[in-house]
């Protein structure tokens, strides 16, 4: 449909989104994790009445503060973005896309610069009960506005509720519940906020085993260690079990991403799940030239992949050759047939426009009566974005299969790297909720060393997660229906190149910023560092 | 309920909603002017960091409102999101720069060790004051003006300008709304001052300035109306939808709907009373009337723009390709679930009301801003 678009243009815009979307959530999930630990440690404080935990509870606030603000300078780009960077996926999608935008303002961010208000001026202004609610709906309102968004995140993964409309040449949304009660959408919502109760749970134990180790405040430090790894514990289940859903889910809708994921090629019954690996060759000499074993090095759990996507050790996963060239044992309808059968909705759609221009009325009307038809919509449409693709000639159509491979290596490294610390965070919690117990945990320093250090590898886990989930759905905007070329906005190069120059010097400005007063915030302790 | 509505009422029921989101954030604005008198209302330490409280307490509003403004229109009008943010795209992300600065300012402007230092972050503010207020009155100006852009028969849009939305910036009536604005919000921010802040000094100062703010925004504010009023406007056929440019349009919708007309005189005088009652009287009450009077002047302005048969967001490149609240909206079905979702408005309002009657009962004053020892928060 949109033949003549310059593919650096469509790169520069992906490359802006995601340095975009990826700053921002440096910040967001130590919000959606760090605002609940706070208010649980203020509830301790107003049930017990004890000084010292309004002081533990002070220190925490005050870098939430820090934290929050660097969060909501970067969410507003993101808002926008989509309109400045994705103006044909902003009309194509803006009929269901934009009502879960819109709630999260009504509905979360007000919430959240209202009660975060009271939390930090409120202190000697309102009643206790007041202030601790204020605390708590803060917490409740980031989390809220985490959930629409990801379910306007989930909805492009896995396009729910919808129906096309020829006439505005759109998808129109036709169940508001389906697109909010989306298994994807659930899923997405409780694996993304409890990865982020994961990451504040090791921030706070992180910082609070710095103490210990400067051997300063430890009366303060521990009792953030238990709060921390108690929250830290339960959510590491919960971002495990979560995730396995995640999986399963990606093995129904997006089985691309899975096979990517996994670096699996070719299709098996009890597909095995790698602990790690390395490919040998680049994600293109893989594709292009079939081996046996596309791996140098691996450790694989035999049958476990079947089991994380199906339920069923001994099911079978289809591979990327598998769903490229199609199976007919399996069912699997190769990606050239669904190119040309997108290619004809899309000139289907062509066609409408045209009898509609050229006041044809019965051709019309025959036309549109095709997209109220079911068996023609699950036959054609559902194809409709990989249309692009086609090409006249079989030779190049053939070429243009392989664009819609994502980039295999990134996917498999992500995933690994993510489910990996995820079951280490599960171990450290559980070695300082013991020590803790103990009462050894001050004398544990390599313990202390390791909650120090966890502190990266939850940021790295939470970026890594992203990666896959965003990468993993390339060239989809929209799974199945638009691709990234098809989306972006007609702009100069040129400006998005300039505009990416702009936001990543600001970013690293800012970054810098936030980091250094965090630092020194921590640095000063409790004492002064409650104000 | 909103379901038996026909789409029109829906559509008519999600400008207005829309407008009212633009009208409050142009009367919040008044954080934006505030930033850019930081320095010449504040002499010493202390009286700089009232002002920055005194706003800094109030900043996430604006900004909420920003944010709920953008995704309100791309819920209710997707065509107008994608072809304004993408095609005017210079003067979007110029406006998102600015408050990207902002959003950390407050926050980081007196941490020590906070890397750019605490003069640069009142510069930030300053930037954002600015351009945040100018370049968003021009933005709203193309309403009347009209851009040159191309909306295919697939909706995809594109600018036909190659200065992507900067040519707005440089059109002398579009930059007189946008300096309107900046002036306006600096006379509230003047009144608001005159409120918050329970010092003297700075009262005194804020008096003066008031003259010179007000004299320039009736001067920005009467050459927009004045041509807004001589301009042939965009109307649409309500039959047919064709858009034809028809002489006085935007008169002729004044007159046409007297609501309105009576909305625009009365907030007019509401804010002329306002900043009369700031420079003649020791009421603090300014601010109240002109802060209404401000709402109800945008809300009529926007009504002018999308009612009566009028293309709010005009193509001077083709006619046909103008945006209508028609034209550029959601589906029926969409606007119904955000017309249910809508009745959250005043449940918001009436917490945000409660919250911050709870902690504003007191002034800012020299007091507050200095106790080390207390509970507070001071930026
Ligand atoms: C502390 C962070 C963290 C940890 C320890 C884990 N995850 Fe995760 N994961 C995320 C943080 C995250 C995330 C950043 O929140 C993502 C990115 C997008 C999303 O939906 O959540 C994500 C995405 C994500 C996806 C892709 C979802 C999609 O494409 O829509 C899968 C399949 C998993 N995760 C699975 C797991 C499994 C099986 C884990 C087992 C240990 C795991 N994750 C631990
Ligand atoms: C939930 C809200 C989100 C939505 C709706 C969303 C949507 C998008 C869109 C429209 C693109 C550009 C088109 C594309 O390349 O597919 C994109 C790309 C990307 N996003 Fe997201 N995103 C979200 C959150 C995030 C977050 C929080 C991160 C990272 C931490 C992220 C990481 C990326 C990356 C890395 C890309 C580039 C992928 C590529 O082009 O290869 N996304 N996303
Ligand atoms: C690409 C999609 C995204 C958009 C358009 C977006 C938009 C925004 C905006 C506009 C803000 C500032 C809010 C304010 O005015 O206070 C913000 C902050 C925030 N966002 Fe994002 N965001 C995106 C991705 C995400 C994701 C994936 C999550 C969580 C799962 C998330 C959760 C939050 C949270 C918790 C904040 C903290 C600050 C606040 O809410 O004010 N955002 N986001």
């Amino acid at each position: 449909m949109v033949e003549n678009i310059d593919l650096s243009l469509v790169d520069w815009s992906r490359g802006q989104f995601a340095l975009t979307a990826m700053f921002h959530w440096i910040f967001v999930p130590l919000t959606l994790g760090l605002g609940y630990i706070v208010a649980i440690m203020e509830t301790i404080y107003v049930k017990t009445g004890n000084p010292e935990w309004k002081r533990i509870t002070k220190f925490w606030m005050n870098l939430f503060g820090i934290n929050f603000a660097i969060g909501v300078a970067t969410g507003i780009i993101l808002e926008f973005q989509f309109g400045t960077n994705w103006s044909n996926y902003s009309w194509f999608v803006g009929d269901i896309f934009g009502a879960p935008l819109a709630i999260e303002g009504i509905m979360a961010f007000f919430m959240e610069s209202t009660f975060i208000a009271v939390m930090f001026f409120g202190w000697d202004k309102v009643s206790r009960k007041f202030h601790l609610t204020s605390s708590w709906l803060t917490a409740i309102g980031a989390n809220l506005s985490a959930l629409w968004i990801l379910v306007a995140n989930a909805w492009m993964q896995n396009p729910v509720g919808m129906r096309f409309n020829p006439e505005t040449a759109r998808n129109e949304m036709e169940n508001f519940w389906e697109v909010l009660f989306s298994p994807t959408a659930v899923n997405k919502f409780l694996h993304t906020t409890t990865s982020g109760f994961v990451l504040a749970s090791i921030f706070v134990v992180g910082i609070s085993a710095w103490f210990l180790l400067h051997k300063r405040d430890q009366m303060f430090a521990k009792k953030s260690i238990v709060v921390g790894s108690i929250f830290g514990l339960i959510a590491t289940f919960m971002v495990i079990f979560t995730g396995d859903g995640a999986a399963k889910d990606i093995a129904k809708h997006q089985p691309m991403k899975l096979a990517s994921m996994e670096g699996l090629y070719q299709g098996e019954t009890g597909a095995p799940l790698m602990i790690y690996g390395f490919f040998s060759g680049s994600d293109e000499e893989r594709l292009k030239e079939p081996k046996e074993d596309n791996f140098a090095f691996n450790i694989p759990v035999p049958g476990m992949l079947s089991f994380l996507a199906n339920g069923d050790f001994d099911s079978y996963v289809p591979g990327i050759r598998d769903m490229l060239y199609g199976n007919d044992e399996h069912n699997i309808l190769s990606f050239e047939e669904r190119i040309k059968r997108g290619h004809v909705a899309q000139q289907t759609l062509k066609e409408f426009k045209d009898a509609e221009k050229n006041g044809n009325t019965t051709k019309y009307n025959s036309l549109k009566a095709k997209f109220n038809d079911k068996e023609w919509l699950n036959t054609y449409m559902k194809y409709f974005g990989y249309g692009t693709y086609y090409d006249p000639d079989p030779q190049k159509l053939k070429a243009n299969v392989l664009e819609l491979v994502p980039p295999v290596t990134i996917a498999f490294h992500s995933f690994h790297i993510m489910v990996g610390l995820g079951t280490l965070f599960v171990l450290v919690f559980l070695l300082l909720l013991f020590y803790t117990m103990k009462n050894k945990i001050e004398d544990t320093r390599w313990l202390l060393w390791v909650a120090l250090w966890s502190i990266p590898l939850a940021y790295l886990a939470q970026q890594t997660g992203w990666l896959v989930a965003e990468v993993g759905r390339q060239p989809w905007v929209i799974q199945d229906m638009m691709n990234t070329r098809m989306a972006v906005s007609q702009i100069g190069t040129g400006a998005v190149q300039t505009t990416f120059w702009l936001f990543a010097i600001t970013f690293v400005g800012l970054a810098i910023a936030e980091v250094k007063i965090m630092l020194t915030q921590i640095k000063k302790g409790p004492k002064e560092g409650g104000q | 309920m909103f379901e038996s509505l026909s789409h029109l009422a829906l559509q008519e029921y999600w400008w207005v909603l829309v407008s009212i989101l633009g009208a409050v954030l142009v009367f919040l604005l008044f954080v934006q002017g505030g930033q850019t008198m930081i320095s010449c209302l504040g002499k010493t330490e202390v009286e700089r960091t009232m002002i920055v409280n005194s706003l800094g307490r109030k900043w996430e509003f604006t900004f909420t409102t920003l944010v709920t403004f953008g995704g309100a229109f791309f819920a209710s009008f997707p065509l107008f999101y994608s072809t304004s943010f993408g095609g005017a795209y210079w003067v979007w992300m110029i406006i998102l720069f600015a408050f990207i600065i902002q959003a950390v300012s407050y926050e980081y402007r007196t941490r020590p060790n906070n890397f750019f230092g605490e003069r640069t972050y009142e510069k930030f503010l300053f930037v954002n004051g600015l351009i945040g207020t100018i370049f968003l009155g021009t933005a709203v100006a193309t309403f009347f003006s009209g851009s040159q852009f191309s909306v295919s028969e697939m909706n995809q849009s594109q600018w036909e300008v190659p200065a992507h939305g900067l040519e707005a910036a440089l059109n002398f009536f579009n930059l007189s709304l946008g300096l309107a604005v900046f002036f306006l919000a600096r006379v509230l921010a003047l009144l608001y001052f005159m409120n918050d802040i329970d010092d003297d000094t700075i009262i005194e100062r804020a008096k003066k300035r008031l003259v010179i703010n007000a004299g320039a925004f009736l001067v920005f504010f009467l050459t927009f109306v004045v041509w807004l009023m001589l301009r042939d406007g965009f109307a649409v056929n309500p039959d047919t939808g064709e858009v034809y440019m028809e002489p006085y349009k935007y008169f002729n919708n004044l007159i046409g709907m007297p609501v309105v007309l009576i909305m625009f005189l009365l907030g007019v005088v509401l804010v002329l009373w306002g900043i009369f009652v700031g420079i003649k009287s020791a009421s603090r009450k300014g601010i109240w009337y002109a802060g209404i009077g401000t709402v109800v002047t945008v809300l009529a302005l926007f009504f002018l723009a999308g009612f009566h048969n009028t293309a709010f967001y005009p193509s001077t490149y083709d006619l046909q390709n103008s945006l209508t609240i028609q034209n550029a909206s959601s589906s029926h079905y969409t606007l119904t679930a955000m017309s249910y979702v809508s009745l959250m408005i005043p449940f918001v309002i009436a917490y945000i009301w409660y919250a911050w009657r709870s902690i504003n009962v007191k002034r800012i004053d020299k007091e507050e801003m200095s106790a080390t020892d207390k509970d507070g928060h001071v930026y």
